[in-house]
C-alpha cells in the first residue's frame, strides 16, 4: 500500500528536520553502587557544548514498591534519557523524585517527570521558582542544543527532614544547607548509601555561587558523624571512606582564609584574581583555576565589606 | 531624589553596531587586541592623539566574567612614572568610558568594577607628560545576558537612606598608602526603561591641608556601589568630596587605624 511507504518518509522527516535533538545522546549508563542503588556518574568539567551539562552525578533506588530517583540532571533531555536508562534496569515504576538542591544540573531534567511527585526542602523549591529561568538561560547558553525544549518544573512536594521508609529502604532524609540555602542529604540506612549532593565534591573544585563558607563546614561536620557505606558526592567518583569530606573541607578553608586574609591586607578584587600558593591537593583539582575565580566574584565581596566597615570613617553632610 | 527600581541595571545595546567603520589614524600599529572600534576609540576618547600600544599599562581582569555586574579591574601604569591623566574604556559596552583619573600625587594605578554586556575589550590609556597615550588592555569574556552565573542582584529597598554612604579604610604601605572604599550608589545607566541614569561624577581626595592628592571621574559603567582602591602618597587621614549627577554630594573623611570593634 502508498500509505506504507510514507512512513519512513516521516521518519526520515522528523531526524532531518530535528538533527539536533535526535542525535544527541549522553550515554547514561547506571552504575550499580550497592544492591539496588545506581548513579549516572558525570564528567568532572564545566557546561560546555560537548558534555551538554553532564557534569553532575544523578541516581536512583530500585526499591520494592518502585524506584526513587535523585536528582534529575541539566536538562530536559537528559531527564528524558534518565528515565530511559532506569527503564533498562527494572520495569519496576517510578515513585517519587527528589532534587537536593536549587542548582540547573540537578533539576532541569523535572520535566521529564512531570506525572510523578516531585519533591525537595522548601528553601530549595523557593530558589527554583526564583531562580530556575535565569539558570534555564544560563545553561543554554552554555550548552546550546542539549538543552533545547528544556523548560523549568518547580518540585511540589515539600520535604521534611526525618525517616522516610520507601519500598523496604529506611530513607534518612537531613536538612542542611552552606553550598545553597537548602541542600537535602540522602542517607539509606538500609544498603548505608549516602547521597551528599553538592555539600560534598570528589576531585573537582566545589562551586559556589550560593555558598555560605561557616554554614558548609558545618553541615559538613554532621555528614562527619553519619554512619554510612558509601559516600555518592554531587560531583565526583563515590568513596567508601570520609577522604571526599575532608577534601571538600580542606578547600573550603583554604578559600576562605585566603580571601579573608587578602580583603584585609587591602588587596583589591582583581589582584586576588591570581591564588595565592595553593597546596598541590587543591592545585590539582578539576577545574580548580576557572573555579577559584569563579569562588572570587561570589565570595570576595563579603569579606572586602568586613574589611572595610573596620576602617575609620566620618561622614559629613554639606 | 529620583525614583529607582531595585531591578540590577542591564547594558543590553550593542552599540558597535552603530558606530562607522574603523579609522586607522596609524595603520602601521597592530592592535593586540585585534579591536574593530579602537579606531574609533581612539578618535572619541583620546582626541586621535599620538598613541601606542604599551605592555607597561597593565589592565588584569577575569578572563571570564562570572558576574557581568561587578567585573573587577586593576589597571596600572605605575611603569610608566608620571602620568597626566588615565582614561578607562569597555570598548563594546553602549557606554564606552568607564573611568578617568588625573593621578596628580597618587600612582598611576587604580582598582574598581564595571558592567559589561557582553565579551569587550578593556582598555586603559595614559597619558605622559610627552603628550603620547599609552595603551594597553586585555579582552574579558561574558557569556552575556547581564549574568553568566547566578547572581541574587541587590533587591535592596533601602537603597535611597544609604545614598552616597561611603565605607572605607587606609592601609599603611612602605612608601604609600592605599586607600580602599565603597560607596552606596545605584550608578544606574539610564539604559533601562524607566531608571534615568543616575551615577557619582566626581571624586576628589585631599590630605588634611586641603591638597588635591587625586581626581576621579567616574561614568556609568562603573558598577553599582563603587568599590575603589587608589595608592596615596604616605597619609594619616584624608578628606573624600564628590557628587552624583543629580548633585547629591559624597563627604567623608577616612582615619587611620581601625574601629574599636576590629578583631
Amino acid at each position: 500500500m502508498k500509505v506504507s511507504w510514507l512512513i519512513p518518509i516521516g521518519v526520515v522527516l522528523i531526524l532531518v528536520t530535528r538533527p539536533g535533538w535526535a542525535a544527541k545522546d549522553y550515554g547514561l549508563e547506571p552504575q550499580e553502587v550497592a544492591p539496588g542503588t545506581y548513579v549516572l556518574f558525570g564528567a568532572n568539567e564545566h557546561f560546555n557544548f560537548r558534555n551538554g551539562g553532564n557534569i553532575v552525578n544523578t541516581a536512583f533506588v530500585v526499591t520494592d514498591d518502585g524506584v526513587v530517583v535523585i536528582d534529575t540532571g541539566p536538562s530536559r533531555l537528559y531527564g528524558e534519557q534518565l528515565r530511559a536508562a532506569i527503564a533498562t534496569i527494572t520495569d519496576r515504576p517510578i515513585i517519587r523524585v527528589y532534587n537536593s538542591h536549587l542548582h540547573p544540573d540537578h533539576f532541569l531534567g523535572n520535566q521529564a517527570f512531570e506525572d510523578l511527585p516531585e519533591a525537595a526542602l522548601a528553601g530549595t523549591i523557593e530558589g527554583i521558582r526564583q531562580h530556575g529561568e535565569m539558570f534555564n538561560e544560563s545553561l543554554y547558553r552554555l550548552c546550546g542544543a542539549w538543552e533545547a525544549g528544556t523548560r523549568v518544573v518547580v518540585p511540589t512536594e515539600v520535604v521534611e527532614p526525618g525517616i522516610e521508609v520507601i519500598g523496604g529502604h529506611r530513607l534518612r532524609l537531613l536538612a542542611l544547607d552552606g553550598h545553597s540555602d537548602a541542600d537535602l542529604v540522602i542517607l539509606d540506612e538500609t544498603t548505608g548509601v549516602l547521597f551528599a549532593g553538592d555539600l560534598v565534591f570528589n576531585g573537582r573544585a566545589p562551586t559556589t555561587p550560593h555558598a555560605n563558607i561557616a554554614k558548609w563546614l558545618a553541615a559538613l561536620d554532621k555528614l562527619e558523624g553519619l554512619s554510612f557505606s558509601l559516600l555518592v558526592p554531587g560531583h565526583g567518583a563515590a568513596a567508601d571512606d570520609r577522604a571526599p569530606i575532608a577534601q571538600t573541607r580542606s578547600y573550603l578553608r583554604w578559600l576562605s582564609e585566603g580571601l579573608a586574609e587578602s580583603a584585609e591586607q587591602g588587596l583589591d578584587m582583581a589582584e586576588v584574581l591570581t591564588p595565592r600558593a595553593p597546596p598541590a591537593s587543591i592545585a590539582e583539582l578539576a577545574v580548580f583555576a576557572a573555579e577559584y575565580q569563579r569562588s572570587v566574584a561570589h565570595l570576595f565581596p563579603g569579606y572586602e565589606a568586613a574589611a572595610l566597615e573596620r576602617g575609620r570613617v566620618i561622614q559629613d553632610s554639606d | 531624589m529620583i525614583a529607582r527600581h531595585a531591578s540590577a541595571v542591564t547594558l543590553c545595546l550593542l552599540a558597535a553596531t552603530l558606530t562607522s567603520p574603523p579609522l586607522r589614524a596609524q595603520p602601521d600599529v597592530e592592535d593586540p587586541l585585534g579591536s574593530f572600534m579602537w579606531g574609533e576609540m581612539h578618535q572619541q576618547l583620546l582626541g586621535g592623539e599620538p598613541y601606542r600600544f604599551d605592555d607597561r599599562v597593565k589592565v588584569l581582569a577575569p578572563a571570564d566574567a562570572e558576574d557581568s555586574m561587578n567585573v573587577p579591574v586593576l589597571v596600572d601604569a605605575l611603569a610608566l612614572g608620571r602620568v597626566k591623566r588615565l582614561v578607562v574604556f569597555a570598548e563594546l559596552n553602549p557606554i564606552h568610558k568607564v573611568l578617568e583619573m588625573e593621578p596628580l600625587e597618587a600612582g598611576a594605578r587604580i582598582g574598581f568594577r564595571i558592567k559589561v554586556q557582553q565579551a569587550t575589550p578593556v582598555r586603559a590609556a595614559a597619558l605622559t607628560e610627552d603628550g603620547v597615550w599609552h595603551v594597553g588592555g586585555r579582552i574579558v569574556e561574558a557569556a552575556g545576558g547581564g549574568c553568566t552565573a547566578p547572581s541574587l542582584g541587590s533587591a535592596n529597598q533601602d537603597w535611597a537612606s544609604r545614598l552616597g554612604e561611603v565605607s572605607g579604610r587606609l592601609w599603611p604601605g612602605e612608601e604609600s598608602t592605599r586607600l580602599r572604599l565603597r560607596i552606596m550608589h545605584p550608578m544606574d545607566t539610564g539604559l533601562v526603561a524607566g531608571i534615568p541614569a543616575f551615577f557619582i561624577e566626581t571624586l576628589e581626595v585631599r590630605d588634611t591641608g586641603g591638597s588635591l592628592l587625586t581626581r576621579l571621574l567616574l561614568f556609568e559603567p562603573v558598577s553599582e556601589n563603587p568599590v575603589l582602591t587608589v595608592d596615596l602618597p604616605k597619609v594619616d587621614q584624608v578628606a573624600l568630596r564628590g557628587r552624583d549627577n543629580n548633585g547629591n554630594p559624597i563627604i567623608a573623611r577616612m582615619l587611620g587605624g581601625q574601629t574599636a570593634g576590629a578583631q
